[in-house]
């Protein structure tokens, strides 16, 4: 993490975050990746406890609390610097943003991640919005028979759903793992770049099913469970 | 760096704590109290807060201002259902809600300022120093808007706010848990108006929030409501008079109320009496523990939806908790006890006076602001998600609720149409999907350079601070120039009304010390007429009968001047009458000598 000036006194900063000279706090650079910040090599599997000491450690060096004697510049670096490592902190924590993330930074060009159905289940899926519909306007006027009748079948429909996510969550960790293999290999993200971006898009392709059939099946408990 | 004190603005009562080494202690007032009535009285004599005004209460409930915690950052329409348990008539202008005394208004934080300016004084009293630093503690689950209303309260009590912190955070601190435990508390805090539940997460001295939840409208104050209820009952069918038409006498049964509930907490029965005006009689009634309970129970219940919605946003099952606190006055109730102990499946920490706990914590966070303690931080979250209102009356979350602060998003912004100068921009806080379920925060106007539409691209964004408490900034990415932004708050006081505030309350403590130097000059003249009039019966015969006239005349012309509200003119009076009566006060001490040596000789003789 080289920067170049330090903003208060222009002297060259050698250490991490504070000026040697001066000993003011520097701005974490805008470009900064979390994983860089958080001391982590790009792998989707990550040593959780690390994570949260490093989360730790870098909190006690930028948190606004230890800079209410400073001087109002200070005060603002350091307020922007803790708003950052949170977030950081946040996305890597949890897995799925964990990804995502990921593929934003590696595939910039990639559009954001959108909720597509899956297309093998397309289909399937329009039927089940019609029922679903269905359903939804009967419970106003009420054909008993014919509500049970939806419900169950429903049901059948949400069970299959269930299993294709605990597949798909299979599959990912599957991506996963080989996104770490290939980035072990060749940590330099211009070697192997084809590969990369063959797993990086499946696991794309994965995160947006996963996020449509989840929020069909949240759709399917709400109404008809 | 000067002191900071920490400060427990609490709906019924408040405190304020210091450092004291490595030990934070609360400050002690008259009779080793350290609760303040959070009660604010205007009396013609000018104002007061705490014991007094409690007493002033009943003597003169409109003029008497209790719980206005509960109105901190709310509009009139926010608080319509309770309106009516209060005395005094409550008005709304810009969005705040104005409590009307006679023909003055006051909003909540000018309230809370008075409540604040009592502490302040009773912690230079004790530390002998001039405080002008402070931490204040709010519920976890305060607003935007009420943190922002605490913090003018602040302002206009001539306090800077360094920090507001909230309250069950601060009393994890004070239990200093540090020391001995790893894991994860929960802190369970049910005092007179709000409710709070936090999950925290504990290691090498980092204090982690995992999730906040509870309601801002929830407390001890509503079981003596529902006590009250039944006293009110009662009494109308028993007496046949209607309580509500003798305000003084609904407070009485306020105050008999909350009485009656805490000593049910250490007895199983006691007994409530209230005296009827107009020679109705008394009425009494004998309480047991478990009709109380029955009473409370529901309002209890409520609690418990809150903590099951902490821990899985903590992701977290109840058997996870390794320690569980209490904080809070309502909190000695048995019954609260026994919920949350069933709840968590372990005996709540109760060690540390749960009225004070808060107070200490707040201590303990400004002793971390000063740089005097390192090995401790808190790391708190925001209790509600934050968002912007897009189209068709949606909230478009940008802050989720129980993130770590501080915070920031940022949302690019461009135009619709070729030409628009400005796009509105509605900030909203809550979990509801549409924009009226949620709570409205702030509106503000964004510039955009005249150009076709979808070509503008500002980029504003939205920050919240450790305080909880949002901040916005602007900038045009095409000129990379920022823009500032006048926020307009919804229900909060704009910067120029608090400063109208500050200078008021200048005003305000200059017809104090007026107040003040009247009453002390009253008492200096009364001590010299008592003390000259019972010199006159020993010492008239001693001087000449025209001397004696001259006295009498100048006692009465300060008998006069007393009564005026002018200290100068007592005081200059006061002189006089010392100059007339120097020479019988001569006289009298050659007599005392005299008869001093005369009692000798005597004492020699015998």
């Amino acid at each position: 993490m080289a920067r170049s000036m330090c903003w208060h006194c222009q002297s060259e900063v050698k250490g991490e975050y504070m000026c040697g000279q001066c000993v003011k706090v520097q701005p974490l650079s805008k470009d900064l990746d979390y994983f860089t910040c958080m001391r982590l090599p790009r792998l989707l599997d990550i040593d959780q406890e690390k994570l949260q000491e490093t989360f730790y450690d870098l909190s006690r060096t930028f948190h606004p609390d230890f800079y209410s004697n400073k001087d109002d510049q200070e005060q603002i670096i350091s307020l922007g610097n803790s708003a950052l490592l949170n977030t950081a902190y946040r996305t890597l924590k949890d897995p799925i943003q964990r990804a995502e993330y990921l593929i934003r930074l590696e595939a910039g060009s990639v559009k954001e991640i959108r909720s597509n159905p899956p297309a093998d289940l397309f289909d399937e899926i329009l039927e089940l919005q019609e029922d679903l519909e269905e359903y939804r306007s009967l419970s106003t006027d009420g054909d008993k028979a014919r509500m049970e009748e939806l419900r169950q079948k429903l049901n059948v429909n949400r069970e299959a759903l269930e299993q294709r996510q605990a597949q798909m969550e299979s599959s990912l960790k599957k991506k996963f793992s080989e996104w770490d293999v290939l980035q072990r290999q060749s940590p330099q993200s211009t070697d192997a770049r084809e590969e990369k971006d063959a797993v990086l898009k499946g696991m794309q392709e994965i995160l947006s099913d996963k996020t449509y059939v989840r929020n069909i099946v949240n759709d399917l408990i709400e109404t008809a469970s | 760096m000067s002191r900071i004190v920490g400060i427990d603005l609490g709906t019924t009562n408040s405190l304020v704590a210091y450092m004291d080494g490595n030990q934070p202690r609360v400050v002690l007032g008259q009779h080793e109290q350290a609760k303040v009535p959070s009660i604010v009285g205007m009396t013609d004599n000018g104002l007061i807060v705490g014991e007094a005004a409690k007493e002033h209460l009943l003597k003169d409930p409109s003029r008497t201002i209790y719980s206005v915690k509960r109105f901190m950052g709310k509009s009139l329409e926010d608080v319509t259902d309770e309106v009516k348990y209060f005395p005094y008539t409550l008005q709304e202008k810009n969005g705040v809600i104005r409590i009307v005394i006679g023909e003055k208004t006051y909003s909540p934080p000018q309230v809370s300022a008075m409540i604040l300016k009592e502490l302040k004084g009773r912690a230079e009293a004790q530390l002998k120093e001039s405080i002008t630093k402070a931490v204040i503690t709010v519920p976890a689950y305060f607003n935007d808007s009420q943190r922002q209303a605490t913090k003018d309260a602040g302002m206009i009590a001539g306090l800077e706010v360094l920090r507001i912190i909230n309250e069950p955070t601060a009393a994890a601190l004070a239990y200093g848990l540090q020391e001995k435990t790893r894991g994860c508390i929960a802190v369970y805090d049910l005092g007179g108006g709000t409710f709070d539940i936090s999950i925290l997460q504990l290691k090498d001295g980092i204090f982690e929030v995992l999730a906040t939840n509870g309601n801002t409208h929830l407390g001890g104050d509503d079981i003596d409501r529902q006590v009250s209820d039944v006293f009110i009952k009662e009494i109308k069918e028993q007496f046949s008079i209607d309580p509500h038409n003798y305000s003084d006498l609904v407070q009485t049964i306020r105050l008999e109320s909350e009485r009656l509930k805490v000593k049910l907490s250490d007895d199983v029965k006691a007994k409530s009496e209230v005296e009827l005006p107009d020679q109705k009689g008394t009425y009494q009634r004998e309480w047991t523990r478990d009709e109380l309970e029955s009473l409370a129970n529901n309002l209890i219940e409520q609690t418990l939806g809150p903590c099951q919605l902490a821990l899985k946003d903590a992701g977290l099952q109840a058997a996870q908790i390794d320690e569980v606190v209490l904080v809070g006055g309502s909190t000695r109730m048995p019954l609260v006890r026994q919920r949350v102990e069933e709840l968590f499946g372990k005996k709540p920490h109760c060690e540390l006076n749960p009225d004070e706990v808060v107070a200490l914590g707040a201590a303990v966070q400004a002793d971390i602001l000063s740089g005097n303690k390192k090995d401790m931080l808190l790391l708190d979250v925001t209790p509600l998600s934050l968002g912007i209102e897009t189209m068709g009356g949606v909230m478009s979350a940008l802050i989720r609720r129980n993130t770590t602060i501080p915070t920031s998003a940022k949302e690019m912004f461009t135009t619709y149409v070729d030409g628009q100068t400005s796009v509105d921009i509605h900030i909203l806080q809550g979990e509801r999907e549409l924009v009226k379920d949620n709570r409205s925060l702030a509106r503000f106007q964004l510039k955009m350079p005249p150009l076709p539409a979808a070509v503008p691209r500002v980029e504003v964004t939205f920050l919240i601070d450790a305080n909880g408490m949002l901040n916005v900034t602007a900038k045009d990415i095409r000129t990379g120039e920022a823009q500032s932004v006048q926020v307009k708050p919804s229900h909060g006081l704009t910067d120029d009304e608090v400063e109208g505030m500050v200078r008021e309350s200048f005003e305000f403590a200059a017809e104090d010390i007026k107040q003040r130097q009247v009453i002390e000059a009253r008492t200096e003249a009364d001590a010299i007429l008592m003390a000259t009039e019972k010199a006159l019966l020993r010492g008239k015969s001693l001087i000449k009968e025209n001397e004696v006239k001259g006295i009498y005349k100048i006692l009465d012309e300060l008998k006069a001047v007393k009564e005026v509200d002018d200290h100068r003119l007592i005081r200059s009076k006061i002189s006089e009458v010392e100059k007339v009566t120097h020479h019988l006060a001569e006289v009298l001490m050659d007599a005392t000598l005299k008869e001093a040596l005369e009692s000798k000789k005597l004492s020699e003789v015998t």
